[in-house]
């Protein structure tokens, strides 16, 4: 965990009576709708279909105990007892009203929460793997970076008015949890040829209408070059960014049209300027935001204690669950817990205030009080005692977090769609919910094995459809929903986009469709683990092509 | 339209002159971009102070040779929105060491009076009466930047290691 220090609190504070003066200015007609509108956005709050929402940022995932009580008393007391935890490690609020937003903000304050610039044209929530710290394929914290460049970023006076967006993702595994190759920037950490660690820049990927896989400009970068360099690329972009046509304005298509090695040119120009100069990150820097992250005072236990082998051969479901959403710890004796989001028919990633209220107990009980948003929209406790796995399953299996589908065929990424936001075509959660229903046989999805489903209930793509193993997008055609079917897209460090199944298939038969790829790929995979994607990487989409066509 | 300079507001000195008219030998000008470049040797000699408006999408590199002949540079927002001129604004400063007046033109919302005065500006066209005050409000508003820029705070990652007061850098003294 990062604790706040005094300047982190008062710059907070101070955004906060900011926000009240300018909502303040809007309420009393000051400011136009127009003029309040980049004011509220970099204050994570959006007009949505039915009201405002409020978006708040959840640092590289990572959340103690007292912060998600807060996001609970915020779902509580000024929304309606629900919040949604976004594909960005986000949570979001879809029913809290204006004149209440500088209060939410205030209460998120006192446990160090901000929703500064989850959106606007400016440097977004720096993501993160959610098992940063705890994974046994990392090399180092990567949250250390992360949040050295959370504060870089917040409120950098040059880069507020960007063309578009800008998205940044850090990973220190060798397997990729964070997808930072569908970002603008993703940063990957490894060690060079002389046993230093340093980052892979890899820039210009993302999704929305135009998608993209992104490209490495810079295979090793020095730590202590990291926010030179990164100031490089964002002035390269604040430049020659396109700003007149806003589906051309994100950096994928300045490094497209370029081309990588001229945009890696441009920035190399820039850095060179600027590298030695009030950015360059002295160990002692990192050093100090280092030791501002606390850790847990682990005890050392083994691996599979008795107890825990008891409860899996005494009682099927634990076990189920076990194999399912328990992952193994960089310590001896501990696990990585994922709580699912995604129970059968409900919205993916939604949590209710009394579900956030006893995870906040159960990681301070278990999990050394902290808890971790992914990008898959579930919740993770990081550093769980294996010991105490039964006890705990028994109370997330109580509150329905428990459903033993992470990284199965129901554990499906959504986004709001029709039923919420103002830009969707389409509803996404009831494709989703209905999907959830088809594939309830946990016997069934435990068969299929992994299998991402992704939906997206517009073109710009929130539900990362393209990166989905089966990517689902909706679109409107004279006034009905359609959805086109894309397959073999991933978001790891294999990163690639889903290929186009055929025509796009009414509402009503997205979800025979799905059930018919996967059929499918039963009977196509030539043992019981090659998985989905590997059995469309070998055979391709027509086999899948012909199936469902043959039939709809 | 009011300019803010020195956190008052004040009359602009400044002549506009257009294009194709000709520029008094005397007096204080401000001269579009191209007027400028057009006949940059003469002009960079006048005895009277000379100003440049520069569009937000040319390289401010060509304007590095004349800048220490220039007595102000005004760089445009077309809407808020656009912050072009951010980059520019600070590679004047930070880069080219101009020590000039740095006016932000266009559409110059208070909100952003901040953004601006960390990136250099010091002289601002407003739209609103009372952005005079408003910009006092608005740059006492944060006593904490993260970040070092172009108004000489060294940023907090560095101030935390190192507390001493030092303002490297500054280049607008007087809000220093």
């Amino acid at each position: 965990m990062y604790h706040y220090d005094d300047f982190d609190r008062t710059l907070v504070a101070e955004r906060v009576a900011e926000f009240r003066d300018q909502v303040a200015r809007r309420l009393s007609g000051q400011l136009t709708e127009e003029e309040f509108k980049p004011l509220r956005l970099m204050n994570g709050v959006y007009l949505q279909l039915h009201a405002y929402m409020l978006r708040i940022a959840v640092p590289y995932g990572t959340l103690s105990s007292p912060q998600l009580r807060t996001l609970a008393h915020i779902a509580r007391r000024y929304d309606r007892g629900y919040g949604h935890f976004t594909t960005r490690q986000n949570i979001q609020f879809n029913w809290i009203k204006l004149e209440e937003m500088p209060e939410t903000l205030a209460a998120l304050a006192e446990t160090g929460l901000h929703a500064m610039q989850t959106s606007g044209n400016c440097i977004r929530n720096i993501t993160s793997d959610q098992w940063a710290g705890v994974a046994r394929d990392e090399i180092e914290d990567p949250r250390i970076y992360a949040e050295i460049l959370r504060q870089h970023s917040t409120m950098h006076p040059e880069f507020s008015f960007l063309p578009r967006k800008f998205k940044i993702a850090v990973t220190a595994a060798d397997h990729d949890r964070a997808a930072i190759r569908v970002h603008d920037i993703g940063l990957r950490m490894h060690r060079n040829g002389a046993g230093e660690t340093g980052f892979e820049v890899v820039v210009g990927g993302g999704l929305g209408r135009t998608p993209f896989v992104g490209k490495t400009i810079k295979p090793f970068l020095h730590k202590r070059d990291l926010l030179s360099y990164i100031e490089a690329v964002l002035r390269v972009y604040n430049q020659y960014g396109r700003r007149d046509n806003i589906y051309k304005a994100r950096i994928k298509i300045l490094v497209h049209e370029l081309g990588a090695e001229k945009f890696a040119a441009e920035v190399e120009e820039e850095w060179r300027a600027i590298k030695d100069g009030a950015l360059a990150l002295d160990e002692a820097v990192v050093a100090d935001i280092a030791s501002r992250f606390t850790y847990p005072d682990y005890e050392t236990l083994t691996d599979e204690p008795a107890s825990l082998q008891t409860a899996r051969a005494s009682d099927r479901r634990f076990d189920t669950w076990f194999r399912n959403s328990v992952a193994p710890h960089k310590v001896p004796g501990y696990a990585i817990v994922t709580l699912s989001l995604k129970p059968e028919g409900a919205p993916p990633g939604d949590a209710t205030a009394d579900q956030m209220d006893r995870i906040a107990d159960l990681a301070e009980r278990y999990s050394f009080g902290e808890i971790r948003v992914g990008h898959e929209q579930n919740l993770v406790l990081p550093h769980v005692a294996q010991r105490d796995l039964p006890a705990l399953w028994t109370v997330l299996d109580a509150i329905g977090v428990a459903t033993p589908n992470v990284g199965l065929v129901s554990d499906i990424i959504a986004c709001p769609g029709l039923d919420y936001c103002s830009l969707a075509n389409t509803r996404s959660i009831p494709v989703a919910q209905e999907l959830t229903r088809r594939f309830r046989s946990l016997e069934s999805a435990h068969n299929i094995g992994r299998l991402h489903i992704n939906i997206s209930g517009c073109i710009n793509a929130c539900g990362h459809h393209h990166v989905g193993h089966i990517g689902i997008l909706g679109v409107e055609k004279n006034g009905q929903e359609f959805y086109q079917i894309t397959l073999g897209g991933r978001a790891d460090e294999h990163a690639e986009l889903g290929s186009l199944l055929g025509p796009a298939v009414p509402y009503e038969q997205v979800a025979d469709v799905i059930e018919d790829v996967v059929a499918a790929y039963i009977e196509l995979r030539v043992r019981p683990d090659e998985l989905f994607i590997d059995t469309v990487k070998r055979v391709g989409i027509e086999p899948f092509k012909e199936r469902v066509y043959a039939t709809h | 339209m009011p300019l803010i300079k020195n956190a008052a507001e004040i009359d602009d000195p400044y002549l506009r002159a257009l294009d194709d008219a000709p520029v008094p030998e005397q007096g204080a000008v401000l001269l579009p971009a191209a007027r400028f470049l057009a006949d940059a040797q003469d002009l960079a000699g006048r005895s009277g102070q000379t100003g440049v408006i520069w569009r937000n999408d040319r390289d401010i590199g060509e304007l590095a040779p004349w800048l220490d002949k220039l007595s102000l540079v005004a760089l445009v927002f077309p809407t808020f929105r656009d912050g072009r001129a951010y980059t520019q604004a600070r590679l004047l400063r930070e880069r080219y060491r101009f020590r000039g007046e740095l006016r932000a033109t266009g559409d110059v919302l208070r909100d952003q009076f901040l953004f601006l005065h960390r990136s250099g500006f010091d002289a601002f066209e407003v739209k609103k009466p009372g952005d005079a005050q408003a910009f006092i409000d608005a740059i006492h508003r944060y006593s904490v930047f993260y970040q070092p820029a172009a108004d000489g705070e060294r940023g907090t990652l560095w101030r935390r290691i190192k507390p001493a007061p030092a303002r490297h850098n500054a280049v607008n003294e007087f809000t220093s």
